[in-house]
């Protein structure tokens, strides 16, 4: 029994430990929010803020966001460059993987390595390549180069996750549509497909997250035309951290959030599918 | 597609290369391409040659020891007036300039120089009249090796080497080292950021995979909210944390902790890029090693424990062992990442805490030495490439999970 | 909101539009010119000066953006055959590189406007200020300032004391550049204003520079944009800091903050509005080149920020502060009493040297 109180205090160290590293974690972010409110131009909390004073507490950086007609514009760009990204690197990604699913695959290994590159190489060679390469294309400073780019860059986590989906398949279930007479297309939409959905969806989630907080490419491969949320929010940083960049960050944050709610959504769906 | 899917019965494996083949040939143009040419721009330099044709020509029977023959003198005074008329001429004299400093000076002035100048006799004389550095055989080596296609130059600068005298290759003296010094710092950074991960990501991981189900997936969720905010939100929050006017001295000095004008400097110094990265990385250690503490039954400590075990021993004896594979995969993931980070390290690393990746960058934009860049950019995914290689030979590329 | 077949649809939108039907580049329509420039609030000065003027005069839309100095994005753009800058505002040794690798089309001075009284263009620019790539159009400095909510006692007033650590310590802002350091760094070590650059010119000189600036190197903070060091001084980041004098004017007089500017040794160098070679739409860059070099249109510079026209005779233009009514004389780099300190930025020098220089600056930095 002399060993308990010690193990107790043991636990209730580790406990501590942990706890201090989850607020390493999220304090930072959930720093963001409150200050993001602050009537004055500072990134500290003012007293009059503590004393929960109305007048230190204001919408004024909001305002200014939805305001400035740059951050719509970027907002838009994010989505175009995203979303045509994303179909490109999904319908691309879902495609391979089934490819590589198949037992019958030749040189699986290095057809893998070549289509997880992109993701693994880092990102600075990655936009010093592209932005010599397609400018001598003509296509530095244009949607169509960053479309291309960003595609490359999240087609690798489609494979993966349509891969992993596609582990837990049971390919019978199309060889026994095959013998009730289903033809090869009709067996993926109506079975394959339907199977895989939470895979390739949350796959082209994960695509479109990556173009939409991508920069690097952005800054070495985007103009005037092309600036996308993440690349103002650089230019902001650089030059000006003003509250104004708080406000923004709530705003992705709470996107955060979103995109990761509806990828554990589906994540549950397709674990209960596939039993 | 109708043709792909049939295919895969009649001939799978023509069916399961169709249906690759479109993103394999989309990743190869948009990707891969595009880095073979950066990496060739790194050993490959055609300006000199392509501009100075004739020049090249006559010092190929030149054996570098004194001057080389008239017929070079007078190459190359057509070829720099013609250059400077086409207005190639800066560029050349830029790349040969990297290969002897003052060697802009001399081509530019002489180029300048030639259309009033009156011909003495031989070109050499009309040269060397102009400037006296055309007497020097160092001038014309410079040329020789600007000129040549292929080099080792660019490869030798980015690992501080350089060519003797005697044509050995040796190290840079100390002072003029600059890219091995930042290379070890980049992997010293990376190591130190996958351990201070490992250090912070382990007990977590830990927690999450033996709490009751409901609290696991709590926990989960609190650390997948970082990993889906923005990188360049995070890093926003790290500025806004530490600087001197920043949440921390703040409340460090309104708690009296810190008189007002001693506040820590915690940002645009290694501090910042070792705090923000960590905090960065950190999700892409804990996953990993969550997935594989999920799969060990819960009750083998306690039965170790049971069997007169030590906690500690039990931990260490049954526990850890079950667990390497996670940290294997966290840990090379978060070095893979670290290794190239850019974003980060420039945003709230100053000076003190760059990375490799900076110094890319600034060859790129700025000092527009793209040999050097693109040298730089190879060894550095040469040893990515290391690393992948040991990481799907250890781990396995189909083990790779996301969120 | 995203509407995108709403025929008033955003430039983005359409350029999106143009990607699917058309080819990649038909991004900008004909009547806009991309015009870059160092960002902030000089930007917004040239935006209200003679943006605005010359959209309303020729109807050809101006888009604003940014950049930090350099010449990589002009160079990757001239070889590619794909300009999409058509007009940079261009630092004059930057200027006089681009000009002799062709990456800039030469405006002849004596094309530019006349001068307030019809004087000749020729006439109208300091002989020292024209070259074969034409002349610079509006004078700015680099100079070093302080922040007086956080430095009290007594203020520094020369060059030496910003490298002085004992006197005054704490950390410096510098632009991360070779450019104007390494002439502060030997003025600052004692060597006379005019024979800078005979030093500079010497490896011994050099040598010099570098090791003065060893001195405070790890007290300083490296910025790039232009709007940073303004805001480093708010934050208390830095206790003094090289900065553009315009940008320390305007913190001082727009948010009322207590900057002061040291004008010892003020570095001062000319901006150059320069058209990228083979820009599609040369014409409209042309206009836009030569209606800012109009004596009006640069004296409206100095209505919203302290830089000043290089052009003599639009100098007597040069009024208040449109916003404050602050009178601009006192604050421009070539009032006769800051002119008497100043620097004379040697580009001719720069241009020669100007990779070296880099070279050595980041290999000295990464150290």
């Amino acid at each position: 029994m002399r060993i308990m109180p010690g193990r107790r205090l043991g636990r209730y160290g580790f406990n501590a430990y942990c706890i201090a590293g989850f607020v390493f974690l999220l304090a930072p972010i959930l720093v963001i929010v409150p200050l993001s409110f602050n009537a004055e131009p500072y990134f500290t909390f003012t007293e009059g803020m503590l004393r929960l004073d109305p007048e230190a507490w204001s919408l004024r950086w909001y305002n200014a966001i939805l305001d400035d007609e740059a951050w719509s514009r970027a907002l838009v760009n994010s989505l175009l460059i995203g979303v045509t990204a994303t179909i490109l690197a999904t319908t691309l990604g879902t495609l391979a993987a089934l490819g590589l699913a198949s037992p019958s695959m030749p040189g699986r290994n290095l057809v893998t390595a070549v289509l997880i590159s992109p993701m693994i190489t880092p990102i600075i060679i990655v936009a010093v390549g592209v932005f010599f390469f397609y400018s001598s294309l003509g296509l530095a400073q244009t949607h169509a180069g960053l479309i291309l780019a960003h595609a490359a860059l999240g087609a690798p986590f489609v494979v993966i996750t349509v891969t992993a989906t596609l582990a837990g398949f049971d390919r019978t279930v199309m060889r026994a549509a095959a013998s009730l007479g289903a033809g090869p297309l009709r067996r993926f939409f109506r079975i394959q497909l339907p199977l895989i959905a939470p895979g390739v969806f949350s796959g082209g989630l994960f695509a479109f997250a990556a173009s939409f907080d991508e920069v690097v490419v952005v800054l070495f491969l985007g103009g005037l035309e092309q600036r996308t949320i993440p690349r103002q929010m650089w230019a902001g940083i650089r030059e000006q951290i003003s509250p104004a960049i708080l406000a923004l960050a709530v705003f992705l944050i709470a996107f955060a959030v979103l995109v990761l709610l509806t990828v554990e959504w589906l994540r549950n769906r397709s674990s209960s599918a596939q039993g | 597609m109708k043709r792909f899917l049939t295919g895969l019965q009649v001939a799978p494996r023509l069916g399961a290369l169709a249906l690759v083949l479109p993103l394999l040939a989309f990743v190869t143009l948009s990707f891969v391409v595009p880095l073979a040419t950066l990496l060739g721009k790194s050993a490959y330099q055609p300006e000199v040659s392509q501009v100075f044709p004739d020049t090249m020509e006559a010092l190929a029977g030149w054996d570098g020891e004194g001057l080389p023959p008239e017929a070079a003198f007078a190459a190359i005074a057509g070829e720099l007036a013609q250059a400077l008329e086409e207005r190639s001429l800066p560029r050349v004299s830029g790349a040969i300039n990297r290969v002897q400093s003052g060697m802009r000076g001399v081509l530019n002035r002489t180029a300048r120089r030639l259309e009033r100048t009156e011909f003495a006799g031989t070109w050499r004389d009309t040269l060397t009249g102009i400037h006296r550095d055309w007497q020097e055989p160092a001038t014309w080596q410079a040329i020789r090796q600007a000129g040549a296609r292929f080099t080792s130059r660019h490869y030798l600068q980015a690992l501080d080497l350089e060519r003797k005298e005697d044509g050995s290759i040796g190290l840079r003296p100390d002072e003029s080292r600059v890219y091995t010094p930042l290379m070890w710092r980049t992997l010293l950074v990376s190591l130190g950021v996958t351990l201070l991960s490992l250090l912070i990501g382990y007990p977590i991981a830990y927690m999450i995979a033996n709490s009751p189900p409901k609290r696991s997936r709590l926990l989960l969720l609190l650390v997948l909210v970082p990993f889906w905010t923005s990188l360049l939100v995070r890093t926003t929050a790290w500025i806004v944390l530490l600087q001197r006017q920043g949440v921390i001295n703040g409340l460090l000095v309104s708690l009296g902790i810190l008189p007002d004008d001693a506040r820590l400097q915690m940002i645009y110094n290694m501090t910042g890029t070792f705090v923000a990265m960590t905090h960065v990385l950190l999700p892409f250690m804990v996953l990993p090693l969550y997935s594989v503490m999920r799969s060990i039954p819960s009750s083998h400590m306690p039965a170790a424990i049971s069997l007169g075990a030590s906690p500690l021993k039990a931990f260490r004896r049954v526990y850890l062992p079950q667990t390497m594979p996670g940290i294997g995969a966290g840990s090379l993931l978060v070095f893979i990442l670290a290794i190239g980070y850019y974003i980060t390290p420039a945003l709230v690393g100053g000076r003190t805490g760059e990375l490799i990746s900076s110094q890319i960058a600034y060859h790129v934009q700025t000092s527009l030495n793209w040999g050097l860049a693109a040298a730089l950019s190879s060894i550095l995914l040469i040893a990515v490439t290391v690393l992948y290689l040991i990481y799907s030979r250890v781990i396995g590329v189909e083990r790779m999970r996301l969120g | 909101m995203l509407n995108i077949f709403r025929p008033g649809a955003s430039i983005p939108v359409r350029g999106f539009l143009g990607l699917i039907l058309l080819a990649p580049a038909a991004a900008v329509s004909a009547e806009s010119i991309t015009v870059v420039s160092w960002g902030g609030s000089y930007a917004r000065a040239c935006e209200e000066a003679y943006h605005k003027a010359f959209t309303e005069e020729t109807g050809i839309e101006v888009l604003l953006e940014d950049y930090n100095g350099g010449l990589a994005q002009i160079r990757a753009q001239v070889d590619a055959g794909a300009v999409h800058w058509d007009v940079v505002d261009l630092e004059m040794p930057d200027a006089r590189l681009a000009c002799d690798e062709g990456l800039i089309e030469v405006m002849d001075v004596a094309d530019m406007p006349a001068g307030v009284n019809g004087e000749a263009p020729e006439d109208d620019y300091p002989a020292e200020s024209v070259s074969e790539c034409g002349a610079g159009m509006i004078f700015y400095s680099t100079v070093f300032a302080y922040n007086r909510k956080f430095l009290q006692g007594s203020p520094p007033e020369s060059i030496a004391d910003f490298f002085d650590l004992e006197k005054f310590p704490g950390r410096r802002g510098m632009r991360r550049s070779p450019l104007v350091n390494l002439e502060f760094a030997l003025a600052a070590d004692g060597v006379p204003l005019e024979e800078v650059y005979r030093v500079l010119d010497t490896p011994e000189g050099l040598s010099r520079a570098f090791r003065k600036l060893d001195t405070i190197k790890d007290q300083v903070v490296w910025w790039e944009a232009g709007a940073q060091p303004p805001q480093l001084l708010a934050d208390g980041e830095v206790i003094m800091s090289t900065a553009y004098n315009g940008r320390i004017f305007n913190a001082q007089v727009l948010e009322d903050q207590p900057f002061v500017i040291v004008w010892d040794a003020q570095a001062l160098d000319s901006g150059y509005l320069a058209i990228v070679a083979g820009t599609p739409r040369y014409e409209a860059a042309r206009q836009f080149v030569l209606f800012a070099n109009r004596p009006r249109s640069i004296s409206n510079i100095s209505k919203y920020i302290s830089y000043g026209p290089v052009r003599v005779s639009a100098r007597s233009l040069v009024d208040k502060h449109l916003e404050t009514g602050t009178v601009m004389e006192p604050h421009m780099p070539t009032s006769p009493e800051n002119l008497s300190r100043a620097l004379e930025l040697d580009w001719r020098w720069w241009s020669e040297n100007r990779d070296e220089m880099y070279e050595r600056f980041s290999a000295w930095l990464a150290r």
